[in-house]
């Protein structure tokens, strides 16, 4: 889990944390206060070396200020005084699913979707898949301008015509085919190939011992728990 | 197409060359050429010192700019819902099935550009079509014959 190992420093805030008071720095996001206090939520355009962006929305978490609670995207949240912040109640728990429901259903051909809904334990997924091959999270935008000072490509069209592209979409200059996209982008590297495959979610994998190990020489993905290649109860071992 | 660099630069110029003035810099390339030539948007971004892939974003985020060259004459057909439902569809169908083309497409000579539009703020005489900022009210198939000249 990557975490957030910066030294808090100034003037520290109080707020309540899943029922605990704790203390964080005010330049922190909430994200960033969570994720000190060793609290796993799961993040997906969020990234350290990067500028926040919060277009994934899976960093959901309940907040409370004076009586009414709302859900906000802790990567883009400033930690207050006071806050009271819960990051896996029952409202929580069931719009990060939503969420990642319809990012599976937009790429189910993701690994890196595919675990993060596995560790979310969904169950369904009650949409047509798309089959697309990028959610628009942007990190590939955001790492090719601030890491790699190249600013090759960027966002074009709006609403649902908005694609990754580079500039008037021909082979642009700018690359340096540095490949910091491909390495950063969460749709890019493909699911376990496993025996339902071609099923929407691939729901983990529920054996200690992956039947994909049979077929392959490694076990194909890291699931906890590996549920995704039993077919009925008879072949758990 | 060739670019004539002391025009966009006086056009540029104009705006102090600031990255906030992005946006009207390209309306007034836009009202210069008809549309936006990829060399003057390569030229812009040169200028303003910004990425080229940000200023593909903006021509391509707002539907009033147009990468392709349009025609000299703009015809717009509303479909928002009160042209609709007066049959706004029938309109459409007869200008392109006159001109030959389908909304979002230019003539083969650059005469024409056909597009469509949601809604221009005249409802009470729909179905409206604009033909260069002209407004025509209670549009018919019929009457589709004489915004064409004899076409
Ligand atoms: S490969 Fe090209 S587009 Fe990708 S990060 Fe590197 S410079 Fe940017
Ligand atoms: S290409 Fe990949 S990194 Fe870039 S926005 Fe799409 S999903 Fe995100
Ligand atoms: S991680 Fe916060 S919105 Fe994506
Ligand atoms: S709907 Fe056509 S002008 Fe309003």
């Amino acid at each position: 889990m990557p975490g957030n190992t910066q030294k808090p420093n100034g003037n520290m805030v109080t707020f309540l944390l899943n029922g605990a008071e704790v203390q964080a720095d005010p330049n922190w996001s909430l994200l960033e206060a969570i994720q000190f206090y060793g609290i796993d939520i799961p993040t997906l355009c969020h990234n350290e070396g990067l500028t926040p962006y919060g277009v994934c929305r899976l960093c959901v978490v309940e907040i409370e200020n004076g009586t009414r609670a709302k859900l906000v995207i802790s990567c883009m949240h400033p930690v207050t005084g006071g806050l009271k912040v819960r990051t896996h109640s029952n409202r929580v728990i069931k719009t990060r699913k939503m969420i990642m429901e319809l990012l599976i259903a937009r790429c189910p051909g993701s690994k890196k979707l595919q675990d993060m809904a596995s560790r979310l334990e969904l169950k369904e997924v009650r949409f047509e898949p798309l089959n697309d091959d990028c959610i628009l999270c942007g990190l590939c935008v955001r790492m090719c301008d601030e890491q790699m000072a190249a600013r090759a490509i960027g966002f074009a069209g709006r609403g649902a015509d908005r694609y990754i592209t580079t500039p008037f979409d021909i082979n642009s200059e700018e690359c340096r085919k540095c490949g910091a996209c491909m390495y950063i982008c969460p749709v890019c590297e493909l699911r376990c190939q496993g025996p339902q495959a071609e099923t929407t979610l691939c729901s983990g994998c529920i054996n200690t011992e992956p039947v994909c190990a049979q077929n392959f020489d490694d076990a194909m993905c890291f699931m906890v728990p590996c549920l995704s290649c039993v077919k009925g109860p008879d072949d758990v071992k | 197409m060739t670019i004539d660099e002391s025009k966009l630069d006086s056009i540029i110029n104009e705006y102090k060359a600031e990255l906030g003035s992005l946006i009207p810099i390209l309306q007034d390339i836009q009202a210069e050429y008809n549309y936006l030539p990829q060399e003057a948007m390569e030229y812009v971004a040169k200028k303003l010192v910004i990425p080229e892939v940000q200023v593909f974003g903006v021509a391509t985020f707002f539907k009033s700019f147009s990468l392709k060259p349009r025609g000299k004459q703009q015809i717009h057909v509303c479909m928002g819902t009160a042209c609709h439902v007066r049959g706004s569809k029938n309109v459409l169908g007869e200008l392109e099935r006159k001109l030959g083309i389908k909304a979002g497409d230019t003539t083969p000579d650059g005469e024409y550009t056909l597009e469509t539009v949601n809604c221009v703020g005249a409802c009470a005489i729909g179905p409206v079509v604009v033909e260069n900022e002209e407004y025509h009210g209670q549009m018919t198939p019929i009457k589709v014959e004489g915004l064409l000249n004899n076409r």
